[in-house]
């Protein structure tokens, strides 16, 4: 064996741990508290990558969920600020009735329009805002759900080279959402959600 | 990046400097994922091929424009909508405007004017209303018409009638409007001390010494750069210890006008500029 094929069967081998992402994010629904805890909670201070988070929420609530997320877990979990800077190593959630978006600059925008697949915020509009900031560079992932929120958003990441990966259903508290997603996508990879903190942890390499 | 989105990039660049060329409306300013997004949204309805095809129906289509205008602006409004804040506004806002012999209302980016009707409704309950001019502005001609018309979804009443009461209002909230067929038609005395008229925040100038501006989720929708150009248009139209009020995610914080004002209500994005205030 030649050398050049040693090094292409080696490269396919580490595929994906030579990708840098920017960024992961997050679209959950129905049953989305718990799941969501499940995940970060594994998770250290020093992520080489944001996580950006939409739960569809009552539009009353308050900032209690990120409090105490950010209270259990090591990584700092708060929530998006209009024309905020995104850093490595934080978790965002989007506000209560309000659209998330990521700005080419890597700051998050806002808006109140209407609602899309009658959610504010919603999965969709969060993930292709950042496919088209981030991709390929982006990993996209849904999670427990009652509706199809996400499906398109999820697709949009595929088509721009994103990684993309669904909440095996059977493992959701509510499974029609990650149905829905894989129907849609055909998803790169379907995890239990307790591999999905696991394999994110696996995407955290050091910058060469 | 790849070649395609980086080119796709530069089209919707053209596309805003096209219209802003052609119709005066400059949006090139604005935050872009949702400019983008409100484009696209159009373009995969319209049949066309390219944003830059787009672009040359846009020139030459008046009637198609209209159409993106609205798209553009984004016009999802409510009466009463947050109600906390209006209360909140009864309680640091209204004792304040009572001590001023004339009261002057600005609701910069006021859309179907939702929001104009329920300040008229608050400031009518406070007793201020026959001493206060409430101007009412916004780019979107389209929507200023409807505001005009006070003539609302018959639908909404029952949602509005509820924030009415979670904001402090003191009265029945069917008295301030006649329902028609599918329709709630404002009170004509809501009406009288409201002036409508288009404004663009982007390239018009002050007009006038207020007392109160609001301005509620429009910002969210501009760049820094722009948002920092508003702020000196409200600061350079506000009285010294009038208000300015933003919606719930926007901040003056960052804005070299930071200074320029006072936060007066907690957990509400009510302002006060500083300065010498003058107590009658």
């Amino acid at each position: 064996m030649n050398v050049s094929k040693l090094k292409q069967k080696v490269s396919k081998h580490s595929k994906i741990q030579d990708r840098k992402y920017k960024a992961v994010v997050i679209g959950v629904s129905a049953g989305g508290q718990k799941a969501l805890k499940t995940i970060l909670l594994g998770l250290p201070s020093d992520l080489t990558f944001s996580i950006i988070i939409v739960i569809h929420r009552h539009s009353d609530s308050d900032d209690y969920l990120e409090r105490s997320l950010n209270s259990e877990c090591r990584i700092r979990v708060k929530q998006a600020d209009e024309k905020e800077n995104i850093k490595d190593g934080v978790v965002y959630l989007a506000p209560p009735n309000y659209h998330l978006l990521i700005e080419d600059d890597n700051t998050f925008s806002m808006s109140v329009e209407e609602t899309v697949n009658y959610a504010r915020p919603a999965i969709d509009v969060l993930f292709e805002s950042a496919a088209y900031a981030y991709c390929p560079e982006l990993i996209g992932i849904i999670l427990t759900g009652a509706n199809y929120d996400g499906s398109r958003g999820l697709k949009k990441i595929k088509e721009m080279g994103g990684l993309t990966i669904v909440q095996a259903p059977e493992t959701a508290e509510v499974g029609d959402m990650p149905r829905a997603a894989i129907a849609a996508v055909e998803p790169d990879h379907i995890l239990p959600l307790k591999e999905i903190g696991p394999f994110l942890m696996d995407m955290n390499l050091e910058e060469e | 990046m790849d070649e395609t989105s980086e080119n796709e990039k530069i089209e919707f660049d053209l596309l805003l400097q096209a219209i802003y060329q052609k119709y005066g409306y400059d949006f090139r300013n604005y935050s872009k994922a949702s400019i983008r997004r409100r484009i696209r949204h159009r373009f995969s309805r319209s049949g066309l091929k390219t944003i830059s095809e787009m672009q040359h129906k846009l020139l030459n289509d008046k009637q198609f424009f209209e159409v993106l205008l609205l798209d553009l602006t984004v016009n999802v409004t409510e009466m009463f909508r947050d109600p906390s804040f209006f209360k909140m506004i009864r309680k640091t806002v209204i004792p304040e405007l009572k001590k001023q012999p004339f009261i002057r209302v600005w609701h910069a980016g006021c859309s179907s004017g939702e929001e104009v009707y329920s300040t008229a409704i608050l400031l009518n309950e406070e007793g201020l209303y026959k001493n206060t001019l409430i101007y009412a502005t916004d780019v979107n001609e389209a929507v200023l018409d409807k505001a005009k018309k006070g003539i609302f979804s018959i639908d909404r009443m029952k949602d509005y009638t509820r924030n009415y009461r979670n904001a402090g209002g003191i009265a029945s909230f069917a008295d301030y409007y006649t329902a028609r067929y599918d329709h709630a038609i404002m009170d004509n005395s809501l009406k009288k001390n409201i002036v409508f008229s288009d404004h663009n925040l982007v390239t018009d100038d002050v007009f006038g010494e207020m007392n109160l501006i609001i301005c509620r989720n429009v910002l969210i929708y501009f760049s820094c750069d722009l948002q920092e150009r508003v702020f000196g248009l409200f600061w350079e139209s506000l009285r010294s210890g009038g208000f300015l009020c933003l919606g719930s995610k926007e901040t003056i914080r960052f804005s070299t006008y930071s200074d320029d004002f006072e936060n007066v209500a907690e957990g509400e994005k009510i302002y006060r500029k500083n300065g010498k205030i003058t107590l009658i």
